[in-house]
Parts: C-alpha cells; structure tokens; sequence
C-alpha cells in the first residue's frame, strides 16, 4: 500500500498563493490545460480569419485588390500550418490531454508538473515566434504549409527571406514543448493512475490521447529534423533538399540534395500528424456518445484496440501523400494497401459509434449534437480519403480541391466538431457555470449545415480537375462558368459560418460570468472526472483521498441499478453485472 | 428528432448533387479508363456505405431519442457482429483496392513500344524535347544552363545534336501512340497535369520522372501545373495538342534542332563540338532513352 500514499500525499504538489503563482506560473495541469487551449484558440482565430480571406479570393477574384498572389499563398501557408500544429495538436493534446488525464485516471497532477508548467510556456514561444512572421521584411512563409523545397527557401516564394525562417525556428520550438509535454503525458497514464484505475478501465479519451502523445513523441522528430536540415540549407548554404538549380535564370551553388527526401521525412511526421489530431477526437467522441446516449460505448476493447492498431499503421502509410511526388512508383503497391488496410480498423470505430446509439437513450443536448455532427462529417471524410489512398484514383484527383475538400472534412471539420462537443461536454466542469443551450444550437446548426456547404462541393470541383492553391482560376478551358459560380457560393457558406462562430465566443464568455451555476455532474457522466469533490476542481482535484476505482467508465444504464449510470468509484453492489473489462 | 431528419435530409441531398452536378470529371482523353472505371468503383462502394451508415444514424438518432421512462438496452460487445462487420468491410476493401492496384500496374508498366517525350519545367513555363532520327535525348544536366543553352544540353553529346527543342508551351502529340513522357525541372517542383488524360507526375529538380499514356481523341487540351511552385504557379500554363500521325510529323519537322540552335547563338566559325565545356559528368549525364 505503500505507493497509494505516496500517491496521495499532498506535500510534494507546489501550493502557490499569489495570483501570479496560482494562474500564469501554475503547475496545475487545470491552468495549463486552460493556458494552452485558450493560446491555441486564439491563434485558431487568425487561422479562422486567413481562411476567410482565402475564400473572399476565390470566390470573387480581382474584387478584393489587397489580396495578391503573394499574399494568397501566405494566408495557405499559414492557415494550414496554424490550424495542424497550433490549433488542433496543441489544443487535443495540450488542452484536452492536460485537463482530462489526471483527472480521469484519479491522479493529483501530472508526473512532472515543473515540465508541464514549462511545456506551455515553450508552446508559447513557439506561437509568438510564428506571429512573428507577419512582421519581418518579405512576409510569413507562402511556401504552402508542406514547405516543399526547393520552393520553400527560393527567390520567387513569398516569405522566402525571412518568413521560412521564423516558420522553421518556431516549428523546432513547438515540437520541444511537445515532447516536454507529450513525456508527461505518457508517464502520467502508465504510472498515476489510481487504485483499481487499470488500462482497460480507462475512458476513451484518455486511450486516444495516450496513444496520440507516443505517436507524437515519435513522429515529430521527424518534422525536427527536417526543419533544422532545411534551415541549415536555408541559412548556410548546406544542399540536404537541395538539387543543381537555376533560379530565376541564375545557376545557385547548391548541388546533390535530394527534394524528394524532405517530402519523405515531411510525411513521416505528417501522416502520423493526422492520426495525431483524429485520436484523441476519437476517444473525446466516444465518451461523448455513451455519456449522452445513456449505453456504455458499444465493444470497448475492440475500441481501444483499433486505437492502437491506427496509431500503429499509421506510421506505414506515409508515402501515400507522394504518389505523383516522382517516387519510385512501385512504392505504391505497397502505400495503396497498408492505407486502404488501416481502414479496417478506422471502419470498425465507426460502427462502434453507431452500434452504441443503437437501442440507446438518446439525449441530443449540444455536445451530443457535434458527436452526431462529427460522426455523418467522418463517414464523410473517411469514405472520400479511401478515392485518395487508391493509388491510380489519386492520379486524377491529387493536388485538386477534391483533396482540399477530403482533409478538411476528415481532419479539419471532424476533430473541430468534437473540440466544439468537449468544450461544451465539460465547460461545466472547468468553469462551474452553464452556457446558453439556445446560442450552443444555433451554433451547432449553421457550423454543420455550413460545413457541408462548403466541402461537399469542392470535392466534384476536384474531380473536374480544378488545381488546388491557385490565386486564380482564370479563363480555363475545361472549368465551365458554373464552377466559379460554386466557388462563389463556397465563400458565402464559408463567411456565414466564420461570423457563426461569433455565437460560440459570445457564449463560453458570457456564460462564464453570467451562467447559472452547473451540476457537478449534469449530464450523468460515470467516468472520474465527474466525481471530483469541487467544481471546478481544486488544486490536487480529489481533497485529502484519492478515489478508488471499481468498474470501467461506461456503467450506464445497468438492468437493476437505480440510476442508469454508476460512478467509476462505486463499489461493487448487487445490482452489478458482470463485464468484460 | 430534427437531427435524425437534418441527416436524413443531408444524404438525399448528396445523392441529388451528385445526380444534378454539373462538375464531374472531363471527358477521357487517353488509354486510363481503367483509372476512370477504380475511381468509378470506388465511388460506388462508398456511396453504398455512405447511405447505409448515415441512415442507419439517422434511424437510431429517430427510434432510440430520448423519451420518459425509456432505458438504453444494456450490451457491452457483440465479438460476433463484429466480426462480421470487420469481414465484410475487408471485403469492400478488397474490391475497390483490386481494380485500383492494376490500373497502377498498368501505370508502372511502360510499353516497350512507347516514343519519348520530354517536358521540362521552369518557373513559370514549360518547354519540351523531343529525341531526333536517333530515337535517343541527349544528356543533359542544370548545370549547363546559360542564356544560349535554355535546355542545358550537354555540348559534347552526340546524341543531343538532332534533338528537337520546344521553347513555346505548346506541345504536339500524335493521337493513338503510346507516348512516355520523361519529367525534368530546372528549378523548383512542378507537376505536369492534363486533367483529360488522368495519367500525370511531379517534376523534381535533380532526378527524371516518368508517367505514360495513349492520347486517344484528338483536340487541344490545357496543361495545368498541379504542384506549387511560387507566385506564379497559377499562370504555369500550357497546351496540348493531340493530332493525327502525319500532322503530329509535319509540326515536329519544323521545330528546330539543338545543333541548329547552338549553330545560331555560337561566335562564327565555332563549331559545336570542339565547344569548351566546364561541365563535369555526373551520374545524370549518362545516356539515357529508351528505358
């Protein structure tokens, strides 16, 4: 019993009691998971903001004279990178992964709070270094959020001078704080999770963002390396990416890199990315679903199973992001199959969800409504990625909007849809007050209707053949009148669901300071989070004992119990049925 | 309730935009409809799992909604339904991922019998190269780029002599030959894309990719670059030609010929071959042509 007391003891946590202490320099995994989702939503905003400037472009070119091409470039660039690294890693795993973990496995903190308080501040630095960006001579970067070279660091791509630099410089500095982060993550999962709390007792979160944080820990390094090699090329003349080139008709001194190598090591980093972002919202939307639908989630250990066989797979399926790249094209045959293989598992998720809405107690409250949103967006994205990982289906479609459509839906919209779900699942958790059910629907309504305005017609604009990342489209002729007339429409959606998002801002902050006072556990949630003695939970979140756990999370609606959901830290009764974990 | 019915809705909707769409790929240009009739399958088996899925959604959300004294139905897994479901997922895997591996290894495949064309890509044009009597391109290598030498042609190549040089972004192609487009850049990455022939490739600086077709129906088509390649990607245009045999012949012959190039750009009384080259022989210059 020794480790229980350790684990509970209170000393070792650092009680702060200035202001300062207690919320800019806190060790608090609540503050810092609040620290890092609201920094990650405010560079989401400028993400936001680029997007619409690049949708006033396309869909009415010429009329917007501040827009040139480029600038066009600059706000692809950055948006993309921005709402990858930024928003979405930063945001799942820094913000959600920080606030859930200990507080769903029955720990007091994280393992290394000093880390963590310095993984954000790091995090911090990386965005602003990022910001920088728009400030220093010839612009952000304009390069795309690939960064291809030997375009990337050429005369002839916007941001060429100064913009690739603070983009490189601040991606090293975030994948620092990551693994600063992502450590503390893992070791957090394996080594502080209460009494009774086992693996397979876990919610599906805290399993998604687990495994999230090891591939991450493992992927970017890759990203690492291949900033720093591209620096070096950037700034001391090095020829890792770069071949014998003539730029703008002049012979450059680079000579034997290999562009091609970059690509490699971009998308070993990338395609984990994806999986990255998608697993933790898929862990966060399968609580959502069997919370909200009153039915524990449907084949719990083939669900965690298939979240570790999609983290697994995902690190063989990289080069399907280069089958035109000019690769050795009997790669594939083998990138073809390990991709379509990986959606086995991905499939298998799907049914899951829907096999825990059937014959379940559905209450379509506001973050039920974005699982929902998530799931009909996923199906979506995920059906469309199978065209693209087809190896000969991609020859026509690569690098047109029918790409620009697939990735937003499937890891644009999706994880975006079940971010907007937790923060309303548990803002009443994390702030004690309730938020406006009315605005949430509304807001709920527009984005997803709104969505799907957007990317479902970019996807036959891509079959057409419409080339992605173009300034303008121009005279072509191929492209009837009729697709410029979508592209209008796309941006009239796209605009009505950027002012939409006002709604949700107005919400979280109002309702901070003038919602009524929240449930501890309004939604009847099983899982420990819900049981913590004060909301919002206090510094070290359980008081003087930590919980002990004696079911999984998804005890919900068991014949015989009173109420249709058992907390995780009930004991064993009569009423219990025996399950399988 | 009004979920169940928005997603209801929201799959008749596809299925009448895809219907009533006015975008839908170009008419076939080339010998790929085998990649036309994978993207047509794979769409097929997608479309059967969208509709079924999301009603399925759209059911559940409608029959299990929240009601007074309603209790979910308690079932923690189901090993044999999932099973199932893995099984015939893996089958619908299998029947798009077939047709989409063969059309790639008739891709990967070029016909011995396939004439040589280059393109080669700059920002923001394209040129092309097409071999001489000899049936063979002369080496090449960036590094022998000057003002007088756009193609950066190696001077002491035989092979090179007779080789026909298109600075202009038109290309011609003889209708019904297989034809094997060898891919060159000068700078950055480019990507030669022709949406009406499907079949398309990268250029990357430094190393030669490939891709192969059949142009099959006459007509003028455009040529998009598809890779970014810096401010001007999105005026990287061109066009192609796709004519009969003879025609395709008689354009050709009146393109110049990189000797006669050379011949009118070198100082009087150089000849081409004693040329004083700096140029160092890599491994790209050796011969290549018919591979």
């Amino acid at each position: 019993m020794a480790t229980v007391t350790l684990a509970d003891d209170m000393r070792p946590l650092h009680h702060p009691k200035t202001f300062i202490g207690k919320y800019i320099w806190s060790q608090d995994h609540k503050v810092i998971a609040i620290q890092y989702s609201l920094t990650a939503i405010s560079i989401g905003v400028v993400a936001l903001v680029l997007s619409a400037l690049m949708r006033l472009q396309l869909g009415f070119p010429g009329t917007f004279s501040f827009i040139q091409p480029d600038h066009y470039l600059q706000y692809v660039t950055m948006h993309g990178m921005i709402m990858v690294v930024y928003l979405l890693t930063a945001l799942l795993l820094g913000g959600f992964g920080n606030y859930l973990i200990p507080l769903m496995v029955g720990a007091r903190d994280m393992v290394f709070p000093f880390v963590n308080m310095l993984s954000y501040w790091v995090y911090l630095l990386s965005v602003l270094v990022l910001v920088s960006g728009f400030f220093v001579p010839g612009g952000p970067a304009g390069s795309g959020w690939t960064l291809y070279p030997p375009q990337a660091i050429l005369d002839g791509t916007p941001g060429h001078q100064w913009g690739i630099i603070t983009m490189l410089v601040s991606l090293a500095i975030f994948i620092v704080a990551f693994t600063m982060g992502g450590l503390n993550y893992v070791t957090t999962v394996l080594q502080a999770r209460t009494k009774g709390m086992t693996l397979m007792r876990m919610p599906c979160s805290v399993w998604g963002i687990f495994v999230a944080s090891i591939m991450g820990l493992l992927a970017f390094p890759a990203l690492f390396v291949a900033a720093i090699m591209m620096l070096l090329d950037r700034i001391a003349g090095t020829s890792f990416f770069m071949p014998s080139i003539v730029s703008m008709g002049q012979q450059t001194g680079y000579q034997g890199g290999s562009p091609i190598l970059f690509q490699h090591l971009f998308w070993f980093f990338g395609h984990p990315e994806v999986y990255i972002v998608a697993l933790p919202a898929f862990g966060i939307v399968s609580d959502l679903i069997s919370v909200h639908a009153r039915k524990n989630i449907f084949g719990y250990r083939m669900m965690v199973w298939a979240i570790i066989v999609i983290g697994a797979l995902s690190f063989f399926v990289w080069a399907h992001h280069m089958y035109v790249s000019g690769m050795n094209p009997y790669f594939g045959f083998f990138f073809a199959t390990s991709t379509l293989i990986i959606a086995i598992p991905t499939a298998i998720k799907v049914y899951n969800w829907l096999l825990t809405l059937y014959r379940g107690n559905i209450h379509l409250r506001v973050p039920m409504l974005f699982a929902i949103g998530f799931l009909f967006t996923f199906i979506h994205g995920g059906l469309s990625g199978l065209f693209l990982g087809n190896v000969s289906v991609d020859l026509p479609l690569s690098d047109t909007f029918f790409v620009v459509g697939h990735f937003h839906m499937v890891m644009g919209v999706s994880p975006i849809l079940v971010i907007f779900g937790a923060i309303y699942h548990w803002y009443p958790k994390i702030t004690g007050r309730m938020w406006n059910d009315m605005l949430g629907k509304i807001h709920f309504w527009i984005t997803f209707l709104g969505v799907y305005a957007i990317y479902l017609p970019m996807h036959y604009l891509g079959i057409l053949g419409v080339p992605r990342r173009y300034y303008a489209l121009g005279p072509t002729a191929f492209i009837p009148p009729s697709a410029h007339l979508a592209n209008e429409g796309i941006t009239i959606a796209a605009l009505i669901v950027f002012v939409a998002q006002g709604l949700f801002f107005f919400n979280m902050i109002w309702s901070f300071f003038r919602g009524p006072k929240a449930d501890p556990n309004p939604w009847g949630a099983a899982s420990l989070e819900w049981q913590t003695p004060d909301t919002p939970p206090k510094h070290g979140n359980w008081g003087p004992r930590l919980p002990t756990v004696y079911r999984w999370a998804y005890d919900y609606s068991v014949p015989g119990a009173a109420q249709d959901f058992i907390p995780q830290n009930v004991p064993p009764g009569d009423a219990d049925r025996h399950h399988p974990t | 309730m009004a979920a169940a019915v928005a997603i209801a809705l929201l799959v008749l909707g596809s299925i009448a935009f895809h219907l009533l769409s006015p975008w839908w790929r170009t008419p076939l240009a080339s010998n790929w409809g085998s990649i036309d009739s994978a993207l047509s399958i794979t769409l097929w088996i997608c479309a059967v799992a969208f509709v079924a899925l999301n009603l399925f959604l759209a059911y559940a959300l409608f029959r299990y909604r929240y009601r007074d004294g309603h209790r979910a139905h308690y079932e923690p897994e189901n090993t044999r339904l999932e099973k199932r479901l893995t099984f015939w997922t893996a089958i619908g895997i299998a029947g798009m991922l077939a047709p989409g591996l063969l059309a790639w290894n008739r891709f990967v495949n070029v016909p011995k019998d396939a004439s040589i064309v280059e393109a080669i890509g700059q920002q923001w044009q394209w040129s092309y190269r097409f071999p001489g009597p000899d049936g063979v391109l002369g080496t090449s290598d960036v590094r022998n780029i000057t003002p007088d030498n756009p193609f950066g042609l190696n001077p002491q190549d035989p092979y090179g002599r007779d080789d026909r040089l298109i600075e202009g972004s038109e290309l011609h192609l003889p209708l019904n030959k297989p034809v094997k487009m060898l891919l060159r850049s000068k700078d950055v990455l480019h990507d030669f894309y022709v949406p009406e022939f499907r079949a398309r490739m990268d250029m990357v600086p430094g190393i030669i990719t490939y891709f192969w077709l059949t142009p099959t129906r006459p007509g003028t088509y455009e040529v998009l670059c598809a890779e970014l390649c810096g401010v001007g990607h999105y005026m990287m245009r061109g066009t192609v030609i796709v004519e009969p045999e003879p025609a395709f012949r008689a354009w050709l012959a009146k393109q110049p010929t990189y000797a006669q190039l050379a011949a009118a750009s070198a100082p009087a009384g150089t000849e081409l071959a004693q040329a004083k080259t700096t140029t160092i022989p890599t491994a790209a210059d050796q011969p290549r042509g018919k591979r």
